[in-house]
C-alpha cells in the first residue's frame, strides 16, 4: 500500500546533494556528454599544491559538449564538493575556454551549472581576474547569439563573483534550495554583526537569497523541483522558442527602470516576508511551506 | 591625494565633475576632445544606488554622446555588506552595471579605468575590470582580501602566506601582482594627462577591444596556465 510513496522517494535524486558529474549525466541526454580536458589529460592546480592542499584533476569544474532534447549544447558544471566550487586559475580558464568555444561553434545553448562561493581565496587574484574574464566571455557568447542558461541549485549556491556571473546569463533556473546573492550571510555576519544577518538562521537565509524569493521578485526566470529532471525540463522549456536579444541601450534601459522602481518600492525592507507582502501575496508565511507548483500558480495570480 | 588633485593632474585642460555622495560623474577635456568621467571616491562600498547611478549615466552617454570615451575612476572597498541590499539581489545590480560598461564597448566607446585608491572584489569587478584597459596609481590597493583575513579563512599560517607572496603573484594583495597577471595594464607613478591620453589613443587605435588579459598574464609570466588552458579547450 505504501509502495508508490516509497518508489517515489527512491527515484527522487536531489540536485542539491548530487555531484557535478551526476548532474551532468542526469540533466543532459543519456550518454551524450563528451568531456573536454578530462582528468586523464588535465593537471591539478599548482597553486593549491604549493599550499599542501590536495588538488583535483578537473580543478572543480567539468566542461564539455552534450545534447539536450536532441539539440547540441555546451556544458559547464561546477563541483561544489571541491573547494566550495570556488574559482581559481585553471577552473576559471576552463570556463572561459568553453564560453569562447560556444561563441565560435554556436551550439543551441550553454548550460552553466553554477555551484560556487565565488573566488577561491588560495588563488585570490587569479580567481578574481578569471571571474572578470568569465563575465566578459558570457556577454560575448550571448552577443554571438548563443543563450547561456545558469542552473542554480547546488549546495554552495551562487555567491560572490559567481552571483554576478549568474545574473549576466540569459536566464537563471533555480530550485527552492538554490541560493543566489553577492556576499554570503557568513561574511555579512562576520563584518556587520549577527543583528545584521544571522547566518545560522536557515529560514531567514532562504527568505533573503533562496529560489522562491528570487522567483517571486523576477531575479530567476524559472523555479524547478530539486532534482535533475526538474532542471532538465526547465532548460528545455526555456530554450523552446528562446530568442537571444541583441545587446541594446533600449534593453538595458528597461532593466534600469525595473531595478530603480523596485529599489524604491521595497526600500527599507530586510526580509522576504515584507517583500512578498508588498508584492500582494495574501499570506507571506505560506510561501516557505507550499510546493513548487503552488508557488508558480501563486506568482501567476499576483497583481502586475 | 584628493580627488580634485587627481582630476587636475589628469585633465589640466579642464574638467566639470561633480561628486554626489561617493559617486563621481562629469566630463573633462583632453587633447582627444571631451571625455566622460565616471566612478567612485573615498573607498565607496558599492550598493544598488551607486551601481544604478553609474549604470544610468553610462546609458545616457551611449544614447546622447555616441563614441565619447569614458574614463572610470575606481576607489571602492567592495560591495555593501547588508541584508537589505542582498534581499534585492545586489549581484543583479552589479551585473547590470557590468552589462552597461560592456554595451558601451560594443557601441564603440573606448573605456579606460584608473584605480586611484582601493579596488576590491565585487566593486572592482562591476566596472573597473570591465573597462577596455585598467591602470592603477602607484599607491593603489588592489585586493580580494588582506593576508591576515585570508590566513584566518584558509587556516594557513600568516607567516607562510607572507613568505609565498614573495614568489607568487597569485593571491597576495597589490597592484603589481595584478600587473604581472595581466589585469592591470600599467602602474602610473602619478596621475598624468600624458599617460591618460596615450592610453586613450592606444585603445582607440586598437579598435574593438578583445579581452587580452590572459595573453598579457602569460607574456609577463604572472599567469602561466590560463591562456594555454583556453587553447586546449578550443582544440579539444
Amino acid at each position: 500500500m505504501n509502495a508508490p510513496v516509497y518508489t517515489n522517494l527512491v527515484l527522487r535524486h536531489s540536485y542539491f546533494e548530487a555531484t557535478a558529474r551526476s548532474r551532468v549525466a542526469a540533466v543532459l541526454d543519456a550518454g551524450s556528454f563528451r568531456e573536454f580536458l578530462p582528468p586523464e589529460v588535465a593537471q591539478p592546480s599548482p597553486h593549491l599544491a604549493i599550499l599542501d592542499i590536495p588538488g583535483a584533476f578537473d580543478d572543480g569544474v567539468i566542461i564539455g559538449s552534450a545534447a539536450l532534447g536532441g539539440k547540441p549544447v555546451l556544458v559547464i558544471a561546477q563541483e561544489g564538493q571541491f573547494m566550495g566550487g570556488a574559482v581559481g586559475e585553471i577552473h576559471g580558464a576552463k570556463i572561459v575556454g568553453l564560453l569562447r568555444r560556444a561563441a565560435l561553434e554556436k551550439p543551441a545553448a550553454v548550460l552553466f551549472m553554477v555551484d560556487s562561493g565565488g573566488v577561491r581565496l588560495h588563488e585570490a587574484n587569479a580567481g578574481l581576474i578569471a571571474i572578470s574574464e568569465i563575465m566578459r566571455a558570457v556577454l560575448d557568447t550571448r552577443a554571438a547569439g548563443v543563450p547561456v542558461l545558469a542552473l542554480v541549485g547546488g549546495s554552495c549556491g551562487a555567491f560572490g563573483g559567481m552571483g554576478i556571473v549568474s545574473r549576466l546569463c540569459s536566464a537563471i533556473i533555480m530550485s527552492e534550495e538554490g541560493r543566489l546573492a553577492l556576499s554570503g550571510p557568513e561574511v555579512i555576519e562576520t563584518v556587520a554583526g549577527v543583528e545584521e544577518f544571522d547566518s545560522k538562521d536557515r529560514a531567514l537565509v532562504w527568505r533573503v537569497t533562496g529560489g522562491k524569493h528570487r522567483y517571486l521578485t523576477g531575479d530567476c526566470a524559472e523555479l524547478v523541483e530539486d532534482d535533475a529532471a526538474g532542471f532538465r525540463q526547465g532548460a528545455i522549456d526555456l530554450l523552446a522558442g528562446w530568442n537571444e536579444p541583441v545587446p541594446s541601450s533600449a534593453g538595458l534601459r528597461a532593466e534600469q527602470e525595473r531595478l530603480s522602481r523596485r529599489r524604491q518600492r521595497f526600500a527599507g525592507m530586510r526580509d522576504g516576508l515584507e517583500v512578498w507582502a508588498a508584492l500582494g501575496v495574501p499570506d507571506p508565511r505560506q510561501v516557505s511551506l507550499i510546493d513548487r507548483d503552488s508557488l508558480v500558480a501563486l506568482k501567476k495570480g499576483l497583481p502586475a | 591625494m584628493t580627488l580634485n588633485e587627481i582630476l587636475d593632474s589628469l585633465f589640466p585642460a579642464g574638467h566639470d565633475v561633480a561628486v554626489a555622495g561617493q559617486l563621481v560623474a562629469g566630463t573633462a577635456q583632453t587633447a582627444r576632445g571631451t571625455v566622460a568621467v565616471l566612478g567612485t571616491t573615498d573607498a565607496a562600498a558599492i550598493g544598488h544606488d551607486i551601481a544604478l547611478g553609474l549604470a544610468g549615466r553610462i546609458l545616457d552617454i551611449v544614447d546622447q554622446h555616441p563614441g565619447r570615451a569614458i574614463v572610470f575612476l575606481v576607489d571602492t572597498k567592495g560591495q555593501v555588506l547588508s541584508r537589505a541590499e542582498e534581499l534585492l539581489c545586489l549581484n543583479g545590480s552589479l551585473a547590470h552595471l557590468a552589462r552597461c560598461v560592456d554595451l558601451a564597448r560594443r557601441q564603440g566607446h573606448v573605456s579606460i579605468a584608473l584605480v586611484t585608491g582601493e579596488a576590491v572584489s565585487g566593486g572592482f569587478l562591476s566596472f573597473g575590470l570591465m573597462a577596455d584597459k585598467t591602470y592603477a596609481l602607484a599607491d593603489a590597493q588592489v585586493r580580494v582580501m588582506d593576508l591576515k583575513a585570508m590566513a584566518r579563512v584558509t587556516k594557513i599560517a600568516h607567516e607562510r602566506l607572507v613568505e609565498l607572496a614573495g614568489s607568487s603573484p597569485t593571491f597576495a594583495p597589490g597592484a603589481e601582482n595584478y600587473l604581472r597577471m595581466g589585469a592591470i595594464e600599467a602602474i602610473w607613478d602619478t596621475p598624468s594627462a600624458a599617460l591618460l591620453e596615450a592610453a586613450l589613443a592606444g585603445q582607440a587605435a586598437a579598435g574593438a577591444a578583445v579581452d587580452g588579459r590572459m595573453r598579457a598574464g602569460l607574456a609577463r609570466q604572472g599567469r602561466r596556465l590560463a591562456a594555454d588552458t583556453v587553447s586546449a579547450v578550443l582544440a579539444a
